[in-house]
């Protein structure tokens, strides 16, 4: 598989020459592959925010690089906003970002600022909320009007509707229930599959990493501590648990099972697995 | 970064500044002040600088600190230090073109420089010193006569500490809805005068929306923490002068009178 | 008197929007809360949970019905703040409740509200710190703690006040799982310790296994009231109310229909562990 994104050594630091000088990111080499469903997982500190925000140029490294493409993304600075077009970000709790007066608007905001014609900007209002899960008759509204989980469609929307190569997501699911957090990856996964758009998700919840994404990366400490399948991740969950993060609650019982003497992966990480397993186990046993 | 807005911080320490009464530091400081701008001559400002050395070192703020916080309005004392010295009539002392710099030009510059830094120097003190809860406390306590006359002290006291408390919630949130505009191409840094301030609806819709937010949520929160505005209410510090606050203020008197009366200002 | 919140046939409708006909949130809401008791409310959003909650502190009076705090009737203004000082709230955003910007003098709110005299507010809030585990933190400016260290200040604002019981609003909603620990932590600890009764607002079906008692609202009703091991195994009706058995229920209930003769109510990892390994 081809990297889209390359992260080469990347540090920031914040406040240089001061006493509160704290590398939030240190030493980062990591790559995001074309096509992939990526998922970043670490503790609230660990250095993920910033980590996603030089992805799209909002901040810049205070040492390394990001390679979009095979180009640098800071070889011309002043074209840095082209790299946000092409590198979607949408921020944790994005609904707080809604200003215009209907939700149809707000969608617009971002293709609107890339210059493209009106027929262009429609067609892409309107596929981007069916893919956000958006009914037609909610575009007209006003955004402010609408319950939290459609503020957060029409805000994902909006960052859809730019076209991106890749569509960062900061904790898509943060706050909603879990008919809405469902419903919502749902969307996403739909997304990923029929545009073949690389998305990356960060999260802090295993769970939802484990049954959405491709490949995981885990960070800890302001650096990358593993990367790889989520099977390969979950079959080191001490090493999660050390660096004070979950593991799926069904590798937790598969890890015990292991303990008990019973002979399952210790890796398996979904419900229906760890049944099946069981299952043939028995079957075997039987 | 909005963050790195240091004007009027506080820097939490021990010294005897910070310990003394808000109320003393608030009295010092409106003393502090007036003597300034009655100062004429060098010797009235020898006496203000001596002040303000005494302040500095009693309060163990670094220098560097209060100096660094001259920054924002060093095009102040520029502008106003080149308008004094080209603008004040007397004895020429050098001409070039339109522009005549005089010997009172000189000094008119000097001190109102010395001024402006010294005032800036002096007021940092007290916010250096006082956390700004203290200081509400104060201003609080100083005021409270004028209940009397129907002013709504303790109302404005409450406001103003809620203010402080929300003003670096702000700055974060700005900062994030500026940084998730730009995610999607917003541009504040190009275009006209009119497109830049219409850059700023997206930036201003969302944060006014989420500060209206905020003041209900926080508003039934202190509801439902009894708060019913000043009837019957009680303080978890109240403030005493201590000895040392009584010797300070004295102390400061002596000074005066014995400068000012040594020089017969 | 066994009880601290009583409801009773309680309605509630928010005022509609122009030419709307209004919303009935509250569709007679029947819940006795026992004194020192930890119970979870769960539903998803728009269930009435939320609605509810706010009822039993006197922040919305009812429409129809009754609700009673410790005896008192909610809607006897001469009584509200009785009632607030009985039953506090900690709310969903860490940010939005919290007053002043020294971490004592926000605990110190309350009581400064309710007119304690100064050296008893000092030891409420120095005991109130120690019980939420935030004693290091007296000085601290709260924008630069965590969010569920702003929880834990919130919670021991709370708890300066002396109260009988906490209500956490959907308290752990915006928090990581590290925040959520420490304040699920704090409050099954409070419980314990003090014998103050808490009231868990929640849409997190894990933070349900650790409660003496779980209701599930749905569409402005109750729709289960229970244990947890007699809620969290209904799969199917959960299911229906678009909430999650938690994963160890969901996968005993597959291992069942497998033909493993398991119980359904293991609901901890060790708990179910154990069950599979003992059917094999």
């Amino acid at each position: 598989m081809k990297p889209i994104i390359r992260v080469e050594n990347l540090t920031h630091t914040y406040g240089e020459n001061t006493p509160f000088c704290r590398s939030a990111v240190k030493d980062v080499n990591m790559e995001i592959y074309q096509g992939e469903f990526l998922g970043v997982i670490g503790h609230t500190g660990s250095g993920k925010s910033t980590l996603i925000q030089h992805l799209n140029g909002l901040l810049k490294p205070t040492g390394g690089r990001i390679l979009l493409g095979d180009r640098d993304i800071w070889a011309e600075p002043k074209k840095i906003r082209d790299v946000r077009f092409r590198v979607g970000l949408v921020f944790q709790y994005p609904e707080y970002q809604l200003f215009e007066e209907t939700a149809y608007k707000d969608i617009a905001f971002g293709p609107k600022n890339m210059g493209l014609d009106e027929k262009e900007i429609d067609r892409r209002v309107r596929a981007s909320a069916a893919f956000a899960g958006l009914e037609e008759e909610l575009l007209e509204k006003s955004p402010f009007d609408l319950s939290g989980g459609q503020k957060r469609r029409v805000a994902i929307a909006g960052v859809i509707a730019m076209e991106p190569e890749v569509l960062i997501l900061d904790e898509p699911s943060a706050g909603l229930d879990p008919a809405g957090r469902k419903s919502l990856l749902e969307n996403i996964r739909a997304y990923h599959k029929e545009k073949g758009t690389t998305v990356v998700m960060v999260s802090h919840s295993m769970d939802e990493v484990a049954e959405n994404v491709d490949r995981i990366v885990v960070l800890a400490n302001a650096g990358v501590v593993m990367s790889g399948m989520p099977h390969e991740v979950f079959s080191r969950a001490q090493e999660l648990i050390d660096v004070g993060l979950n593991v799926p609650q069904v590798t937790q019982v598969a890890m015990e099972l292991v303990k008990r003497g019973v002979p399952v992966d210790p890796a398996v990480y979904t419900v229906a697995d760890l049944r099946a397993a069981l299952s043939a186990l028995k079957g075997g046993r039987a | 970064m909005l963050k790195d807005i240091t004007l009027g911080q506080y820097f939490p320490g021990n010294s005897l500044a910070h310990r003394l009464d808000p109320r003393t530091k608030i009295l010092l400081t409106v003393l502090y002040i007036v003597i300034l701008f009655c100062a004429q001559g060098f010797v009235s400002y020898a006496l203000v600088a001596g002040l303000l050395i005494i302040g500095v070192k009693v309060s163990g703020v670094a220098p560097k600190a209060l100096v660094r916080g001259l920054k924002p309005i060093l095009f102040i004392i520029c502008f106003t230090a080149v308008l004094n010295l080209f603008y004040t009539p007397g004895e020429i002392l050098a001409s070039f073109w339109i522009f005549k710099i005089t010997k009172e030009g000189v000094f008119t510059a000097f001190f109102m420089v010395l001024r402006i830094t010294m005032l800036i120097m002096g007021t940092f003190l007290l916010t250096y010193t006082t956390s700004p809860i203290s200081l509400t406390d104060g201003l609080e306590t100083l005021l409270a006569p004028l209940k009397k006359i129907k002013v709504p002290v303790h109302e404005l006291s409450m406001i103003m500490s809620i203010a402080l408390r929300f003003i670096p919630t702000l700055i974060e949130e700005t900062d994030k809805i500026m940084s998730a505009q730009k995610a999607r191409g917003a541009d504040f840094e190009s275009g006209s005068i009119f497109q830049r301030a219409k850059a700023l609806v997206p930036i201003l819709v969302p944060l006014f929306i989420s500060a209206f937010r905020r003041a209900d949520e926080l508003a039934i929160a202190m509801e439902c923490r009894c708060y019913h505005g000043d009837a019957g209410r009680t303080k978890l510090h109240v403030l005493h002068y201590q000895p040392r606050d009584y010797l300070v203020l004295l102390a400061y008197g002596a000074i005066l009178v014995g400068v000012l009366g040594r020089f017969g200002l | 008197m066994t009880e601290i919140i009583k409801t009773e046939d309680l309605t509630f409708s928010y005022p509609p929007d122009e030419g709307k006909e209004p919303v009935q949130a509250l569709k007679g809401v029947d819940l006795s809360i026992a004194r020192g008791s930890f119970t979870v409310i769960l539903g998803h959003n728009g269930s009435g949970k939320s609605t509810l909650a706010k009822h039993m502190n006197a922040v919305l009076l009812p429409v129809g019905g009754k609700v009673w705090v410790d005896g008192m009737d909610t809607s006897d203004e001469d009584l509200l703040l009785e009632v607030r000082r009985r039953v506090g709230m900690v709310f969903q955003n860490p940010d939005n409740q919290i007053v002043a910007n020294v971490v004592e003098e926000d605990v110190a709110f309350g009581p400064e509200n309710l007119g304690v005299p100064t050296e008893d507010i000092q030891r409420r809030v120095a005991a109130a710190l120690k019980a939420v585990g935030m004693e290091d933190f007296t000085l601290h400016a709260p924008h630069h703690l965590s969010g569920g260290q702003k929880q834990r200040i919130a919670i021991a604002g709370i708890i300066a006040m002396e109260p009988a019981c906490i209500v956490l609003d959907e308290s752990t909603a915006m928090l990581d799982p590290l925040g959520r620990r420490e304040v699920l932590d704090t409050v099954r600890k409070l419980n314990r310790e003090k014998g103050i009764t808490i009231v868990l607002i929640t849409h997190h079906m894990d933070e349900a296994a650790m409660a003496d008692r779980v209701v599930v609202m749905d569409g402005g009703r109750v729709a289960m009231d229970g244990a947890p091991k007699e809620v969290l195994v209904r799969v199917e009706e959960l299911r229906a109310i678009g909430l999650a058995a938690p994963h160890t229920v969901e996968l005993l209930h597959g291992l069942r229909q497998d033909g493993f003769d398991v119980p359904l109510d293991a609901l901890g990892i060790q708990e179910c562990a154990g069950a599979i390994a003992e059917s094999l």
